[in-house]
């Protein structure tokens, strides 16, 4: 079970009513490589892997959470009150027909999420190695979303995010490392 | 272990090519692919805040991400 915190991991400060940056940051919602299939993909692994990396999914998985909140925030907070004008302008017209302003699972082309998007193949090695690529396409589109953006606060929260990433990568490459090791073996550091 | 943090080079250029060609593209390299394991008493971040700032409890794990300009292929 979890206790929650009623904080977001990281402050998130918008300077700027931006709908068209929403649209694009909605990849990191409800997209393939996204907050919530990386949570739910860490989060459903556990069970079938080694005890030793268990815990580490579990953390990674939990933190994920942490930053779905984060995306969503952000989401919110640039269209919060945006005109059906104004979300027509940043090519939210659909988006809106649909949901208002409401958040919605869905890639930054309006693609719904989907559970193919995580894998469970139950082979550890392959597991792992899946969730190392996975954050090395989040670190990526995190870098292509800095690249659109002008908005010098959100950039900084999403640089945050950006080199959480880089750390799980770490300890996901470190897990790969524990999975490989061979009985008896002495570590060098 | 030192590395850089972004890699360069140079696409093969058609006269044919519609669009204004990028001679120079670059792409990152952050840390974690070159850390390994991670060695034990890794030096932290002064303060707390820095870290958190940061993102990461170790400046040896910190890669910092600029937008980058297109067509130089270099931060801006």
């Amino acid at each position: 079970m979890w206790y929650y915190e009623k904080k977001l991991q990281y402050p998130v400060k918008v300077r700027e009513c931006n709908p068209r940056l929403a649209k694009y940051l909605i990849e990191q919602y409800g997209g393939a490589d996204g907050e919530l299939s990386a949570a739910l993909r860490y989060l459903n692994q556990r069970y079938t892997i080694p005890g030793k990396v268990i815990g580490l999914l579990n953390d990674i998985g939990t933190e994920e959470f942490a930053h779905l909140e984060m995306i969503a925030t952000m989401i919110y907070k640039l269209t919060k009150d945006a005109t059906p004008e104004m979300l027509k302008e940043a090519g939210l017209a659909p988006h809106y027909v649909n949901h208002d302003s409401a958040l919605f699972f869905h890639n930054s082309a309006g693609n719904p999420w989907t559970a193919e998007y995580i894998q469970s193949k139950g082979d550890p090695i392959a597991d792992i190695y899946e969730d190392i690529a996975a954050e090395e396409k989040a670190r990526a589109t995190y870098q292509w979303i800095i690249n659109m953006s002008d908005d010098p606060e959100l950039n900084d929260s999403l640089r945050f995010l950006r080199e959480r990433e880089i750390v799980h990568s770490q300890r996901f490459r470190e897990a790969a490392e524990i999975l490989k090791e061979e009985r008896d073996k002495k570590i060098f550091f | 272990m030192s590395h850089t943090n972004t890699k360069y080079y140079y696409p093969y250029i058609s006269p044919n090519d519609p669009c204004k060609p990028i001679v120079k593209k670059s792409y990152p390299t952050p840390p974690q692919l070159y850390l390994g394991f991670q060695p034990p008493n890794l030096q932290q971040f002064e303060t707390a805040k820095e870290a958190l700032y940061a993102g990461t409890l170790w400046p040896a794990l910190y890669s910092r991400y600029d937008k980058v300009d297109p067509m130089r292929g270099e931060d801006l």
